[in-house]
C-alpha cells in the first residue's frame, strides 16, 4: 500500500491509501469524537459527530472523519468554531433522548452542550446502530435491526431469532451508548409482548 | 417481428412504415396518460372506438391513444389529425356529434375549442393555442404524436436514428464528447454535467459498468419523467443505450416507482419490443454492441430518488444513502462504475445525437443549455406540463403560459425544486429559470416541480408542510436530518398554531446550519431549504406569528377567528343553515353572530354569504369585537334608517 502525505491539526501524517482521516488522526493520537464508530465495524456515518473539515483544491467543506478516506495533500482541521457548534447542536439532539447517558454526557460537558435544550423523546435510541451492525457483521446473525424510517425508526428484535439467539449472548448490550437500557428493553418487549 | 441487423435495414423497415401509412387519412389522437385517464379519458376512448364501429368508419378513421399532451387542465384532449382540429374536456356524450360533424361533415364544433380567457376568441389548433405557443417543446412534443404502446409509430417520427447515427458513424468517445459539447446538465435536480459524469465513468478501470436511469419522481407535484416515461418510453431506453455505448456499459437498469403502473407498462412493453427488432440484445444493428436493460420497480421512497440510495435499494438492500466521497461513476451499483441520469436527461441525450450539440446549444442560457420540462401546479389557471427554453422568466412560465392566478387572486410566490426546493417571490418574478439563477435564489431547479402559490397561502405553513414530508420520507440513518427535521418540524408546527417564542427562528436557523452542513446525503442537507427560502423572503410572516400571534395570510387555522360584520350582516341566513357545528346565533333579520366557542374555523360561513353582502371576514391577531347585544341586532335597512 503506498504512503500518502496529509496535514492533521498542522500536523504531518503519514498514511496508507484506504485509510480513512478518523483511522489516520488516531493513529497519530489525535482524538476525533464518534458514537457509531466501532473498530471492529464498517464505518457507517450516521452520528456525524466525527465531522471535521478539509482543504481541497482551495474550498472548505464539512466530512465525516469515518468514512472520508485519506488523499495526499489534504488539509484536516478536527476543531473550529463551526465544527464544535455542529457538534454541540448533534449533542443536544441526542441528549433530547438519552439525557442520561454518560457517554453523551462527558462530550456533552466537552462542546457546552444543553441537555435540556429540547424536549424529552420517548425512545432512548439514538440509532448509532452499533447493536444491529455488531449482531449482523461480527456475530452474523441478524436477530435485531431497524425497522421503518425517518423520525419514526426504531430498532426491533426478529422475535424468531432472539428467543434463539439473545439469552446467552447479548454482546451487543454493552456496545450501547445509552447504557443498554433501550436494548434490554427493546429485547424485552419484543420476546415477551409481541 | 423480423430482426433488424444494419442501419440499411432499419431505413427499409422505416419506409416500410411509412409508406404503407396514408398521411391523408384521419387520425384521431386521444391524451391517455396517467393525468388523463383520471379526468376520463379511458371512457372516451371506448366511446370514441364504438362510435366510429358503429358509424362505419374504422377503415377511414384511425385512432390513437398518445401519451400525455400537457394540458391536463383541460384534459382529455383529442386532436384530430391532419387538420390538427383541437378540442379539449371530451366527455363521451361529446363523441358522437364529433363524428358526424367533425370527422363526416368538416365541421368544427365551436364549443368544444379552446376559447381565450381574455378576448373569447376560439382557437382550433392545439399548436396556437397560448399554453402552447410559448413553449419549445424539443422533448416532450413527440409524446402527441405517436402511442408509446406500438415501436411503428416511433421508427416513423425517425426513433432510433440517433442510435443508428452512433453505432455506424460515432465511437462511443465521439459520443461522449458531442454530448460534453452539449454540457448537457441531469435534469433530476443537482444540474450536473452529464458528460463530465460520463467521462469518469468511461474511464474507470473496471470492465463492468452500468447505466441507471432514475424514475424515482417523488416530488409532491411532479409528473414531467412520469409523463415521458408513459409517453416516449423509446426515446428513453434509446438515450441509456447511447451513454451505455459512451461509456462502455453493457447492462442498464430503470428504477421507475411501482405507483407508476402505465410507465411500468410501457417500458416493459417498448423493451420487450425494441429487444424483438434488434435495438436492445446482443449486436444492436450489426455494430457488435451488446446492450440490455432491465426494469426495477422501486417501492415508493422518496429517499430512493438520491442517487446512492437508488442503487443500495437496487441491490436489493435497504434504500439509503451512503457517504460519496467517491463518486458513483467510479463506484457506484455493486461497487461498480454507473451513471445515473433522470429519464428527462436520458432523453435529451438521444436529441444531442440526433441533431447535433451546436443544434441543442442555441437554446437555453450560457450555464444552462437546451429545455426544461416544468409541472406547473398549485394556484394556476392552466394546471399542466411545460417545456421552455432555459432562462425564460417565471413570469412569462406563470403568466403566459400558466394564464394567471384564478379567482383574481394575488400571486405571491413559487415553490420550485420540490420539498427541498425553495419559495421565490414577487419581486423576483423576472428571474430567467435555470439552474444557476434558481441557486442564486436560495431555491433549486430539482426535477423541475413548480407550485404556485397565491395570497392566501401562509409561508410559514409551506415551509412546516414540506418539512413535515421531509421528516417523514428521510430514511432516518443520519442525526442531523432524522434529528434535526423532527424539532425543526415541532417549531414550525408551535409557530402557526401560536405556540411561537423568541428565538425560535434562532434555533431554526441552527438546525438549519447543522443539516445543511453535516447531513451525509443531499435530501438532508437541502432539507432546510423550505425554512430558509421562506424566512429569506418572508421573515416579516415568521414574526408576525411569532409577536403578534398574527397569520398575514388568515390561513393558520389557530391564529384566525371567523367574524360577522354586524355592518354588513342583511340577517339572510345562508351561514347559519350551512354552519355544520351550529355555531351561528342568529335568526330572520337579525344581524348573525359566530359563536367562537363552538367554531370549528372550517370556513363554510366564509364562502357561502353572498358577495354582495361579504360580511363575514376573517380576523387575526386581535380580539374577536365582543357581539352586538341582542336588542340591537334587528337589521335596519340603510334606505329605512335615512327615513
Amino acid at each position: 500500500m503506498s504512503e500518502i502525505l496529509l496535514e492533521i491539526d498542522g500536523k504531518e501524517v503519514k498514511a496508507k491509501s484506504g485509510m480513512t482521516i478518523l483511522e489516520a488522526a488516531r493513529s497519530v493520537g489525535i482524538s476525533i469524537p464518534t458514537l457509531c464508530y466501532h473498530e471492529a465495524l464498517e464505518p457507517f456515518g450516521s452520528c456525524r459527530l466525527c465531522s471535521v473539515e478539509v482543504e481541497i483544491h482551495g474550498r472548505i467543506k464539512l466530512v465525516a472523519a469515518c468514512v472520508y478516506p485519506v488523499a495526499a495533500n489534504i488539509v484536516v482541521k478536527t476543531r473550529s468554531a463551526k465544527i464544535d457548534r455542529i457538534r454541540k447542536m448533534i449533542l443536544e439532539l441526542y441528549l433530547a433522548h438519552a439525557p442520561d447517558s454518560f457517554v453523551l454526557q462527558d462530550l456533552a460537558k466537552e462542546y457546552g452542550a444543553d441537555k435540556d435544550r429540547f424536549e424529552k423523546e420517548s425512545s432512548f435510541c439514538i440509532h448509532c446502530g452499533l447493536c444491529v451492525r455488531y449482531c449482523a457483521e461480527v456475530k452474523q446473525k441478524n436477530a435485531i435491526g431497524f425497522v421503518d424510517r425517518g423520525a419514526r425508526k426504531e430498532i426491533c428484535f426478529i422475535p424468531e431469532i432472539a428467543a434463539q439467539e439473545c439469552w446467552d449472548c447479548k454482546e451487543c448490550f454493552p456496545l450501547c451508548p445509552t447504557e443498554a437500557l433501550q436494548a434490554a428493553y427493546v429485547l424485552s418487549q419484543s420476546l415477551f409482548s409481541p | 417481428m423480423t430482426r433488424i441487423n444494419s442501419p440499411a435495414d432499419l431505413e427499409k423497415f422505416r419506409q416500410g412504415i411509412l409508406s404503407s401509412r396514408d398521411s391523408d387519412k384521419l387520425c384521431i389522437t386521444l391524451c391517455s396518460g396517467s393525468a388523463c385517464q383520471a379526468s376520463g379519458s379511458g371512457e372516451v376512448a371506448a366511446s370514441l372506438e364504438a362510435e366510429i364501429e358503429k358509424q362505419g368508419l374504422s377503415s377511414k378513421v384511425e385512432i390513437r391513444k398518445t401519451g400525455c399532451h400537457g394540458f391536463c387542465e383541460r384534459g382529455p384532449i383529442i386532436v384530430i389529425h391532419p387538420d390538427e382540429t383541437c378540442y379539449l374536456q371530451i366527455e363521451p356524450v361529446d363523441i358522437p356529434e364529433i363524428i358526424s360533424q367533425t370527422i363526416k361533415e368538416k365541421q368544427v364544433i365551436e364549443r368544444l375549442l379552446y376559447s381565450d380567457p381574455v378576448t373569447g376568441k376560439k382557437i382550433v389548433h392545439e399548436s396556437e393555442i397560448p399554453f402552447y405557443k410559448n413553449q419549445e417543446r424539443l422533448v416532450f412534443g413527440n409524446n402527441l404524436k405517436i402511442d408509446p404502446k406500438s415501436i411503428e409509430d416511433y421508427l416513423a417520427i425517425g426513433g432510433y436514428a440517433a442510435l443508428t447515427k452512433a453505432l455506424s458513424e460515432m465511437t462511443g468517445e465521439q459520443v461522449l464528447e458531442e454530448v460534453k459539447k452539449s454540457n448537457l446538465r441531469g435534469r433530476g435536480g443537482g444540474g450536473f454535467p452529464a458528460g463530465i459524469k460520463w467521462e469518469g465513468a468511461r474511464n474507470a478501470p473496471d470492465a463492468t459498468k452500468y447505466v441507471i436511469v432514475n424514475a424515482d419522481e417523488g416530488d409532491p407535484g411532479a409528473y414531467m419523467d412520469r409523463s415521458l416515461l408513459e409517453g416516449n418510453p423509446h426515446s428513453i431506453l434509446e438515450g441509456l443505450t447511447l451513454g451505455a455505448y459512451a461509456i462502455g456499459a453493457h447492462e442498464g437498469y430503470i428504477y421507475v416507482r411501482q405507483e407508476y403502473p402505465l410507465a411500468v407498462d410501457n417500458v416493459n412493453k417498448a423493451i420487450k419490443t425494441a429487444e424483438e427488432l434488434g435495438f436492445l440484445g446482443k449486436n444492436i444493428l450489426g455494430s457488435g454492441f451488446d446492450f440490455t436493460i432491465k426494469v426495477h420497480q422501486g417501492a415508493g421512497a422518496f429517499v430512493c430518488g438520491e442517487s446512492s440510495a437508488l442503487m443500495t435499494a437496487l441491490e436489493g438492500r435497504v434504500g439509503e444513502p451512503r457517504p460519496k466521497y467517491i463518486r458513483s461513476n467510479i463506484k457506484g451499483l455493486w461497487d461498480k462504475p454507473s451513471v445515473l441520469n433522470n429519464v428527462e436527461t436520458w432523453a435529451n441525450v438521444t436529441l444531442i445525437i440526433n441533431k447535433g450539440a451546436n443544434w441543442f446549444r442555441q437554446y437555453g442560457t450560457e450555464g444552462s443549455r437546451g429545455t426544461k420540462i416544468f409541472s406547473l401546479v398549485g394556484k394556476i389557471t392552466n394546471t399542466g406540463l411545460v417545456e421552455v427554453p432555459m432562462g425564460m422568466t417565471l413570469r412569462d412560465i406563470i403568466f403566459k403560459i400558466g394564464g394567471g392566478i384564478p379567482n383574481h387572486k394575488k400571486f405571491k410566490a413559487v415553490q420550485t425544486g420540490g420539498p427541498s426546493g425553495g419559495c421565490i417571490p414577487e419581486e423576483l418574478l423576472d428571474l430567467g429559470v435555470d439552474f444557476d439563477a434558481l441557486s442564486q435564489a436560495g431555491s433549486m431547479m430539482g426535477s423541475g416541480g413548480m407550485i404556485v402559490l397565491d395570497e392566501d397561502t401562509c409561508m410559514v405553513d409551506v415551509a412546516r408542510y414540506f418539512i413535515e414530508f421531509l421528516t417523514d420520507e428521510s430514511c432516518g440513518k443520519c442525526v442531523p436530518c432524522r434529528e434535526g427535521l423532527r424539532q425543526m418540524l415541532k417549531i414550525l408546527t408551535n409557530i402557526t398554531i401560536g405556540k411561537g417564542k423568541e428565538g425560535d427562528i434562532e434555533l431554526l436557523e441552527e438546525l438549519s446550519e447543522t443539516a445543511k452542513e453535516a447531513a451525509l446525503c443531499a435530501l438532508g442537507q437541502s432539507a432546510p431549504n423550505p425554512f430558509l427560502s421562506t424566512l429569506r423572503y418572508f421573515r416579516d410572516e415568521y414574526e408576525a406569528h411569532i409577536k403578534e400571534k398574527r397569520c398575514p395570510a388568515l390561513s393558520c387555522k389557530e391564529l384566525i377567528a371567523f367574524y360577522i360584520d354586524p355592518e354588513k350582516c342583511q340577517g339572510c341566513g345562508t351561514c347559519l343553515k350551512k354552519c355544520p357545528t351550529d355555531a351561528i346565533i342568529g335568526g330572520k333579520k337579525m344581524i348573525h353572530i359566530v359563536d367562537q366557542e363552538k367554531c370549528t374555523k372550517c370556513g363554510t360561513c366564509f364562502e357561502v354569504c353572498p358577495t354582495k353582502f361579504s360580511a363575514v371576514t376573517k380576523i387575526s391577531g386581535v380580539p374577536v369585537p365582543p357581539p352586538v347585544p341582542e336588542e340591537e341586532r334587528t337589521v335596519v335597512k340603510k334606505s329605512k334608517e335615512k327615513q
